[in-house]
């Protein structure tokens, strides 16, 4: 299978045109089927493509069969690989939560879902600088339509920040891409990462400065303080399936910054090693803070979940920061469990606000829930994973995080951030359920359609049921991450790689 | 060649930053316009500046670095695209939050962004 690096984005896009034809604007059930054959599909590809990459080293696809550095390179490496495969079961889920209605609110639910996945997909894959603006591009123009589907006025304003920001991010984006062109002379990352150690140090100011204004625009993505400001409105302004979609969207910001600052500023860049990481160690900390204070005031359940985001985003900066090969392992290991369960713990909340009438997810005394066990079981394994309590993941992920921290050096900068964040995060969810299932007054509402569905709860359970997994699975989920990261800091090089035979 | 060149593209990015930093959406998208003609023109000198060159290539003669060109004509398309579905934002935003503002908030006073002024009053201020 020599075009097996391209499926995972050419599945999605054909899946989406075929949406987009007229025959199926009136059939909302085969929209869905094509949409989870679709996924289903994607998941499988991303599942060889892991293990083939795992096995055999990164894969690279050279788009034309033009030879790198002068054509677009994919490469599938282990880390890569990973995050195709965690998109996919995310992707999945959500696709079944919101095939109970949710995406016949407003028309091309399923090609704009599709779409916003190759987006994901291949910013995920590629390895050339300008191929990775272009699917950023593509994401964020499927996640602007996403975002205000089903329409509202709270949700055009959401969107109209989250679209001025981000226009204004892709031009940062552009003008740092130039900047770099003209010091390496190319865009392919692998090609970067061997040229940067022999730049003449007349240069390298503008490459520090090219280096930076990228910082500046994945920070955008990632929601790294203080660019975080569009984060909370956004999520919990939106539908619930799009805000737990949108749940991998902050990591591909903190991916960004593992392929560009981590692998072509790494260890052997010379003068440029370690490019902004004394910038972002006190931004990511702030980040923290700042979510956690976000976390405490949140009124609704929605807010405080987003907020959440925020915090795990603050985390993961933490170990882009540290920047060696044990803390990247670590956080791609809490990549996984974080976006998994904050998706989770959104859609949970779309379940628990249909039925609690008028007061929604907001955190007032309310009529009690129609399914009060069932929610209340899914939302503790969800909130003690999201804390970080054993015996879940959120607790081996912050341990291999602060294990990591504590080898390089950095307990005193990592440790009180992790565990007064986690704290917070306890007592944030507790005050949260307490309302939500305890203090209740009135009957249940009569309204049975209120009652979730199935595949709502089939969707949110696959998601929970990854808090455990990701425990018992651990073993191999480590070995993985560590084989990823240092895929990721050793880098590949481009005469190694049997492509472009030509 | 290169200072007139660096002076336009600089002038146009104070211009656009001037405009994005007002209240009014319509102003935002006419910075959002200016600055992605900027940031063209910047993209498109990362290639280096020369005269005379051939367009591709040419025999052991001078040619111009053709990547930077192909990577001006993908931006103007997504700029393009971009910019488009910001206007048709801003024109929803304005007919659900009845007024032109980012926030949603009219200001009292600004007869400019508000619905509720008519056309001839405004026509007046």
């Amino acid at each position: 299978m020599m075009h097996l690096p391209i499926l995972p984005i050419l599945l999605p896009f054909i899946g989406a045109v075929v949406l987009m034809f007229p025959f199926f604007n009136e059939r909302p059930v085969a929209q869905r089927q094509i949409t989870l054959i679709t996924l289903l599909l994607t998941l499988v590809a991303s599942g060889w493509l892991l293990h083939d990459s795992l096995l055999f080293g990164p894969l690279p696809y050279a788009l034309g069969d033009w030879r790198p550095p002068f054509g677009i390179l994919l490469l599938a490496d282990p880390l890569a690989a990973m995050m195709l495969v965690l998109t996919a079961v995310l992707a999945i889920s959500v696709s079944l939560y919101a095939a109970a209605g949710d995406d016949q609110s407003g028309r091309f639910f399923h090609p704009l879902f599709l779409f916003q996945l190759l987006g994901i997909n291949g910013a995920f894959l590629t390895a050339d600088v300008f191929n990775l603006f272009v699917f950023f591009e593509i994401l964020l123009i499927a996640s602007y339509s996403l975002l205000i589907h089903g329409g509202g006025r709270q949700r055009t304003q959401a969107a109209l920040h989250y679209v001025l920001y981000n226009l204004i991010g892709s031009a940062f984006f552009l003008i740092a891409l130039a900047i770099l062109y003209r010091v390496f002379g190319t865009l392919n990352l692998p090609d970067m990462a061997a040229k940067v150690g022999d730049l003449p140090s007349d240069i390298l100011p503008l490459a520090r400065a090219g280096g930076l204004l990228l910082l500046v625009v994945f920070g955008i993505k990632a929601a790294l303080l203080p660019m975080h400001f569009w984060l909370p409105n956004t999520y919990a302004a939106t539908s619930v399936p799009v805000a737990a979609l949108f749940a991998i969207m902050t990591k591909v910001g903190v991916y960004s910054m593992w392929r560009f600052h981590t692998a072509v500023f790494g260890d052997d860049a010379g003068e440029l090693s370690l490019l902004g990481m004394n910038w972002l160690w006190p931004m990511a900390i702030l980040t923290i803070v700042v979510g956690s204070f976000g976390v405490l005031a949140s009124r609704s359940l929605r807010w405080l979940a987003a907020n959440i985001i925020a915090v795990s985003v603050g985390t993961l900066l933490l170990t882009v920061a540290m920047a060696d090969v044990k803390a990247t392992a670590a956080g791609v290991y809490y990549t996984v469990h974080s976006t998994l369960l904050s998706a989770a713990l959104f859609l949970l909340a779309g379940l628990i606000q249909a039925q609690r009438g008028q007061a929604g997810d907001r955190f007032v005394r309310a009529r009690p829930l129609l399914q009060p066990r069932l929610l209340g079981i899914l939302f503790a394994v969800i909130a003690m994973a999201l804390v970080g309590l054993p015996p879940f993941s959120g607790f081996i992920g912050k341990v291999f995080i602060m294990q990591a921290a504590a080898e390089s050096g950095y307990i005193w900068r990592v440790w009180p951030a992790i565990l007064i964040s986690g704290l917070v995060t306890l007592i944030a969810l507790s005050r949260a359920g307490t309302t939500l299932f305890w203090r209740t007054q009135g009957l249940p509402s009569e309204n049975d359609n209120k009652v979730a569905h199935s595949s709502q709860i089939v969707g949110v359970s696959i998601l929970a049921l990854s808090a455990p997994l990701l425990v018992v699975f651990a073993g191999p989920l480590t070995d993985w991450s560590m084989l990823a990261s240092e895929w990721l800091h050793q880098g590949v090089q481009l005469r190694d790689l049997s492509v472009g035979s030509k | 060649m290169e200072l007139i060149y660096a002076i336009a593209v600089g002038v146009m990015v104070t211009c656009s930053v001037f405009l994005l930093l007002r209240g009014h959406t319509f102003t935002i998208v006419l910075g959002l316009t200016l600055l992605s003609y900027a940031v063209n023109l910047f993209l498109f000198a990362s290639g280096g500046l020369s005269l005379n060159s051939a367009a591709i290539l040419s025999d052991g003669g001078k040619y111009a670095d053709p990547l930077p060109q192909a990577l001006v004509l993908t931006a103007i398309v997504i700029g393009f695209a971009m910019t488009a579905f910001a206007l048709i934002l801003a024109i929803r935003a304005r007919a659900d939050l009845g007024n032109d503002q980012v926030d949603g908030k009219a200001i009292p006073g600004d007869v400019l962004g508000d619905k509720s002024v008519s056309a001839d009053k405004r026509a007046n201020s």
